[in-house]
């Protein structure tokens, strides 16, 4: 397991890619140790905030250190790092957490599906399995999905990411309000993949997906019903997100080795956990 | 120069320590620290069977600090010895091993299966302010403190240390409580009840809706208290309650703290356990203080 450090990255670009959705680049050492899935906490700067804000990785650029975030301006915190200009530098910790199985992807039909801010962290993934992608992983946890379909969640219009998912995905879009793609839910979308792609019977062999609850929780019945292993990444409130404060928790089927109880700590045993072992 | 302090006949090997409950067994911070180098990992409340803890969100951030509620997860007592104490037996450093229940038997039962095992020393938690029964309701009324007390001291074959909570009128008759019922140290600050209510949703920050102040916020009260329990006892102080750096840790020293835990802010910084002990080491150099005895009380009048 790569070590975990705090350390500093120093801001490359930031622009904003929808309302309140940033797209800030860190030169950061933490760029090359960095999986899929994985993600950092970044610090604000004042006193009186003083716990790291967890942000997925989006992308990483391993020889150029270049660690790509994008988040949502939601408080105190990110508030600080949407007004942090190119040249100045950001404390930081990680990589965080276990990250997507992409191992397990390899050779298979794989099936990305985010929700909202967990649409991002999906894009790493996605990167470094498409069979059209360049890119190789360093570590030995290589091989390429058969294919990618992505299917994307937003509230509206905005649909951020959506023309890079597509440059290498099948990419099915669905707006809550119905200004883009389907009108509906991500899973209303995938009912719909799943009738237009009639004779064929499952979409895909595996299941990656992050956004929101409700979503998550879909995602895992749909997944249970074509008989697919998903993994989940979830979210919740962090204090240290090294797994020793006991915060972050979600509830587990089978007791937890670490733990002794039915809760595993989403920092450090997640953030993605196989979509059968959590109870949601 | 000497850095050592002696708490309860135990040796430390600097006054520096971590909080219980901010530090886990010291697996999670091994990566970012040399435990080698702490004068004693304190760990997480460890209790007689599994305890699962609160219902989530569990911890919000505040000004200066955070809440927390964490309800004493801990994977009990059994899997403890099996796991945590050899982790820590790899280190040069004191083991001090905090202890939970919900009832005087239940603590009796952890202190007990604690009795043949390499710890070095009990702290003993009565003053949790996030679990339903027992905790916070020992170390609030004195009368069930001193019972506790002597309870556990009937039973410990370690040196006891009793974890005080801010959460009372008279910290010094808290003190004073533990030590005539036996207790061979006390620490304290615990966390102070607070609340957190976020106006968006109009919903409780904390799904317990009441959480545990930590943080830097809460310093000059620790420091009070911690003066005001060191003049009312002769028995060792472990002070602690916002530690960010040596400056800190050496003003509660000088308030009477025979030792000092970092808690809270090694969440901000994973190293400052260990930058404390090298600031402190610094500040005595500078200052031409041969013996850490010398801060220990030495505020002047």
């Amino acid at each position: 397991m790569v070590r975990r450090k705090k350390t500093i990255g120093r801001v490359v670009s930031q622009t904003m890619l929808a309302e309140d959705i940033l797209d800030l680049r860190l030169e950061t050492f933490l760029a090359s140790d960095v999986m899929p899935g994985q993600f950092v906490g970044v610090y604000p700067a004042g006193a009186d905030a003083l716990l790291p804000r967890p942000i997925s990785v989006c992308d990483a650029d391993r020889e150029a250190h270049v660690l790509r975030l994008v988040y949502r301006l939601t408080g105190r915190g990110t508030t600080e790092f949407a007004l942090k200009q190119p040249g100045e530098v950001l404390e930081m910790i990680g990589p965080l957490g276990n990250g997507f199985p992409v191992e397990e992807a390899a050779g298979k039909r794989v099936l990305l599906i985010g929700g909202g801010i967990g649409i991002p962290p999906l894009y790493f993934t996605a990167s470094l399995l498409s069979p059209e992608g360049t890119r190789e992983y360093t570590g030995g946890r290589s091989g390429k999905a058969s294919s990618i379909t992505s299917v994307l969640g937003y509230k509206n219009i905005q649909t951020f990411m959506a023309p890079q998912f597509a440059e290498i995905t099948d990419l099915y879009l669905a707006t809550e309000d119905g200004s883009a793609g389907y009108g509906g839910t991500d899973l209303d979308a995938l009912f719909e993949i799943g009738r237009r792609r009639e004779g064929s019977e499952t979409v895909a062999d595996i299941i990656f997906a992050c956004g929101p609850s409700p979503m998550l929780k879909a995602v895992k019945e749909y997944a249970l019903i074509q008989g697919v292993p998903a993994y989940l990444s979830l979210e919740e409130r962090m204090a240290c997100g090294v797994g020793a404060c006991l915060a972050c928790v979600c509830k587990t089927r089978n007791v937890d080795a670490h733990s002794n109880v039915h809760n595993a700590r989403v920092c450090t045993d997640g953030p993605v956990f196989p979509a059968r072992e959590v109870v949601l | 120069m000497n850095t050592k302090v002696t708490i309860a006949g135990v040796e430390l090997k600097n006054p520096v320590m971590t909080a219980s409950g901010t530090f886990g067994s010291g697996m999670e911070y091994e990566e970012f620290v040399d435990i080698n180098r702490l004068g004693a990992v304190v760990t997480k409340g460890v209790s007689a069977v599994p305890w699962p803890g609160n219902e989530t969100p569990r911890v919000a951030e505040t000004y200066g600090g955070m809440l927390n509620a964490i309800g004493l997860q801990n994977p009990g007592i059994d899997l403890f010895i099996e796991r945590d104490i050899p982790f820590l037996r790899e280190f040069d450093t004191k083991i001090i091993v905090n202890v939970a229940g919900h009832t005087i038997p239940e603590y009796v039962a952890v202190v007990e299966k604690l009795s043949d095992q390499p710890v070095d020393l009990l702290e003993i938690n009565v003053s949790c302010p996030n679990v339903k029964e027992g905790g916070i309701a020992f170390g609030q009324d004195p009368r069930a403190l001193d019972e506790i007390t002597r309870e556990i001291k009937r039973h410990a074959k370690q040196p006891v240390i009793m974890k005080l909570s801010p959460n009372v009128t008279s910290i010094a008759l808290m003190a004073r409580t533990a030590e005539m019922a036996g207790a061979d140290a006390i620490s304290l600050i615990n966390t102070i009840t607070g609340m957190q209510i976020d106006i968006r949703s109009r919903k409780f920050a904390l799904a317990n809706k009441t959480g545990g102040l930590s943080g830097p916020a809460i310093k000059p009260i620790a420091v009070r208290m911690v003066y005001q329990a060191a003049q009312a006892v002769s028995i060792p102080v472990i002070g602690m309650g916002g530690i960010a750096n040596a400056d800190d840790a050496i003003e509660f020293l000088l308030a009477g703290a025979t030792g000092v835990a970092v808690g809270m802010m090694n969440f901000h910084n994973p190293y400052a356990t260990t930058e404390v002990i090298e600031g402190l080491e610094e500040y005595m150099e500078q200052n031409g203080v041969e013996d850490v005895a010398e801060l220990i009380g030495g505020v002047k009048e």
